[in-house]
């Protein structure tokens, strides 16, 4: 039977398990959404900005571990998903994103909505394809998921002329393989490799291992625990490492970097090997490269290539899946309890404590946070947006279960914190999900609530609102002698008011007493709720090594002195 | 010890790939480099002995650090089948250059005498100008253009080197071409590692 170029496209999408396409219609792609609408196995959610689109399949992506599908029409459609794609290639995100173009006759005519979206995105995803043929639609997609999915996850993807769409000339043939000769994703790593690395580590006295969002995609969890034990590795995690390993597990030392633990950075600085799982030493890391790790040794394990040697040069690095590598080094590394290492440690966590959150009777951000983990119990999933409210939600969250913490590291997009919180509750319904927001980014996606009550998608919105854009006031307060300019809110909305607006619950918290039984009735509530955490608005994230900088600049605690604090 | 990837001096690199013939390879090497910041001396295209397959012969400057980022960034790229930096082989590199140089009666004799010493081909005669086209080495084909340089060049394009390993091997690994070989964790312009 002959299918149209849209019918194809649905009938892929559903050999590839597609529940759900995150999308917004137009003119181009119109016939795509004729097709879908006799698809019912194939949800749309329709968002109210393309942004969300991509954003909403990155965060269910992230959850679900599956590729998450978004679509939007040619031009502005195409190019508002630019940011979540670029969010998605970032943080090693799979996602596929379908967008109709103008026929093929029109292309290259500056026709109305055109634009070379195939030329826009290809820097910012991990490949991309303009279906010129209709037969070649099915192909397209196979390969786009394939790619999306393995090796080092990322976005694809696929523009789709109008009249390719409408094309009726040909059956659907779904094919066995995707033919891509030039990706070779890896496997195993070669043994000999493997076996230098074991040889670093057996030797070390100070090892550390740094765990990135690697060990979530690929998931070794309990790979990395095993490792971590057998040798009593103590273990520090990316900010998209965290959650790879319980924040209450003995080895867990938490964040590194920018505004890691004051003591982890001490610790790199001390360390004689670094082991980096799936990482990618960015510079939120590292600070200034030639002051890291002065002392240590670096095994660095990742499945792409050209991170090795990339911003560390590694003393062993090796290419595989991480879950297969580790399988292969664990039986060779020998058990070790290291005493003298973990005995510094607890003494630069007792010089250090870079989390204690001071007695105040005003309402801190950290406390907040603090206190919303604490009550929604540490097995949540927590969807933050970017900036201070972020960095706190890395410090003074808990989580015990894997993949439990979906942020915006790479890109730090602000205003991910609404959308990737819809794709990550529809991906994991039975998750609770709280969407930690600053004021700002907040702001910037909103307009989805809407998406959110259309589809009864239960999500509570906890919103540190301290009127301004916090981190950058911060930066400004810090290095441009606060000159602030630019980054108060006076005209935010009344967000209770805006719940109501949408229908939904909204609470305002000012005071520390309320924040519990708020969490707790944002909990108990079903469906979607706002709470505007009314936190103190000068608060500043600490530890702190500024960009550029190195541990030997790091600030660890706020600066008393007059002003306007 | 950890210490940032860079330092030695640069140097100069020839790199062959492998890639598939489709539209947009082209832009997606380009872009890889300019995105990167890679610097590109030359880039030769042309069909490979194999039908759907181009090779390029990058020659890149950079120090050996940079050299290998350039390999693995363009084997990432999904349409790249295969890299090789061939520096370090035995190879037979070539470029053409075609050179146009203004002529006077006085000074012809003299340049075609050059020409000739330099096993290169007059293509094209007029009155006031001579097309010459040599073949070679980059050396060989600087040496002419630094000859021809104070008669007056008009105008000159060099395609740039195109290079191939001596002997038996190729430079490239068969097991890569063809029918995608299972997912086995190795990767060719590994040596380094």
């Amino acid at each position: 039977m002959k299918l149209s170029g849209a019918e194809i496209v649905c009938e892929s999408l559903l050999m590839e398990g597609v529940e759900i396409v995150f999308g917004l219609p137009g003119g181009a792609v119109l016939p795509l959404y004729g097709a879908m609408a006799n698809y019912p196995q194939l949800r749309h959610v329709l968002v109210r900005h393309e942004q969300a689109a991509s954003m909403a399949a990155d965060g269910y992506a992230r959850a679900t571990g599956r590729v998450g599908v978004c679509s939007a029409t040619s031009g502005p459609g195409a190019t508002n998903l630019v940011t979540g794609i670029a969010t998605a290639q970032m943080d090693s995100v799979p996602i596929v994103a379908i967008t109709g173009q103008v026929p093929r006759a029109a292309i290259g005519r500056d026709a109305f909505q055109e634009t070379d979206v195939t030329g826009i995105t290809l820097p910012i995803t991990k490949h991309n394809f303009l279906v010129m043929e209709v037969e070649d639609i099915a192909p397209a997609i196979k390969e786009a998921f394939h790619i999306a999915n393995t090796g080092r996850p990322g976005p694809v993807l696929v523009d789709i002329p109008k009249d390719v769409l409408m094309d009726l000339r040909t059956e659907f043939i779904w094919p066995d393989r995707p033919n891509l000769p030039g990706y070779r994703p890896p496997g195993a790593a070669p043994p000999r490799q493997v076996a230098r690395a074991a040889e670093l580590i057996n030797r070390a006295q100070r090892p550390l291992i740094l765990a990135g969002h690697g060990v979530i995609i690929s998931q070794a969890y309990h790979e990395l625990i095993e490792l971590a034990e057998k040798a009593q590795i103590p273990v520090i995690t990316t900010l998209l490492g965290i959650s790879s390993i319980p924040t209450s597990h003995v080895l867990n030392l938490g964040m590194p970097g920018m505004h890691g633990m004051a003591y982890n950075n001490l610790a790199i600085d001390q360390a004689d090997l670094l082991i980096g799982l799936g990482m990618r030493f960015d510079d939120r890391v590292t600070g200034r490269l030639r002051d890291f790790a002065p002392n240590a040794a670096v095994v660095h394990i990742d499945v792409d290539a050209s991170e090795l040697d990339k911003n560390v040069k590694a003393t062993v690095p090796v290419v595989g899946d991480l879950k297969q590598v580790l399988k292969q080094l664990i039986p060779l590394v020998t058990p070790n309890v290291h005493l003298a290492w973990h005995a510094r440690l607890d003494e630069l966590k007792a010089q250090h404590p870079s989390l204690y959150i001071r007695e105040s009777e005003e309402l801190l951000p950290q406390y907040v946070l603090n206190r919303l983990s604490e009550v929604a119990g540490g097995d949540c999933i927590v969807v933050t947006g970017v900036g201070q409210h972020q960095m706190w939600a890395a410090q003074h969250c808990q989580f015990k279960e894997p993949n439990t913490l979906i942020t915006s590291g790479g890109l730090g997009s602000m205003g991910y914190e609404v959308p990737a919180a819809l794709g990550a509750r529809m991906g994991r319904p039975d998750k609770t999900v709280w969407s930690v927001a600053g004021d700002g980014g907040f702001q910037m996606t909103m307009c989805d609530l809407a998406t959110a009550v259309e589809n009864k998608v239960d999500i509570k919105f906890a919103i540190l609102n301290n009127q301004s854009l916090g981190m950058v006031k911060q930066m400004q307060d810090v290095f441009y002698d606060r000159e602030y300019y630019a980054v108060e809110y006076s005209g935010n909305p009344d967000f209770v008011k805006l719940a109501a607006a949408y229908g939904i619950e909204g609470l305002r918290v000012t005071r520390k007493e309320e924040v519990d039984d708020a969490v707790r009735y944002a909990m108990e509530v079903s469906g979607p709720v706002i709470i505007d955490f009314v936190v103190k608005p000068d608060e500043q994230v600490y530890p702190w090594i500024p960009a550029g900088e190195s541990v030997n600049e790091m600030i660890e605690s706020q600066p008393a002195r007059g002003g306007p604090y | 010890m950890a210490q940032p990837a860079a330092a030695a001096p640069p140097e100069t690199h020839t790199i062959i790939a492998l890639v598939e013939d489709k539209p947009g390879v082209l832009t997606r090497v380009a872009s890889m480099f300019r995105r990167r910041g890679f610097n590109i001396a030359s880039l030769a295209v042309g069909r490979s002995e194999r039908p759907g397959l181009s090779r390029m012969t990058f020659v890149v400057n950079g120090d050996l650090d940079t050299i290998k980022q350039v390999t693995r960034q363009l084997d990432k790229l999904i349409d790249v089948i295969e890299v090789s930096d061939i520096s370090t082989h035995q190879v037979v590199a070539r470029e053409l250059a075609l050179i146009k140089v203004a002529t006077t009666p006085a000074s012809r004799a003299e340049i075609m005498q050059f020409a000739e010493l330099f096993d290169a081909h007059i293509v094209d005669v007029t009155p006031e100008s001579l097309v010459i086209e040599i073949t070679g080495g980059e050396q060989k084909v600087n040496s002419l253009e630094g000859l021809l340089r104070p008669f007056g060049i008009t105008e000159m394009v060099r395609t740039g080197l195109v290079a191939m390993v001596r002997g038996q091997e190729s430079g490239i690994d068969p097991e890569n071409l063809g029918i995608p070989p299972a997912a086995n964790g190795l990767i060719r312009m590994d040596s380094g590692i």
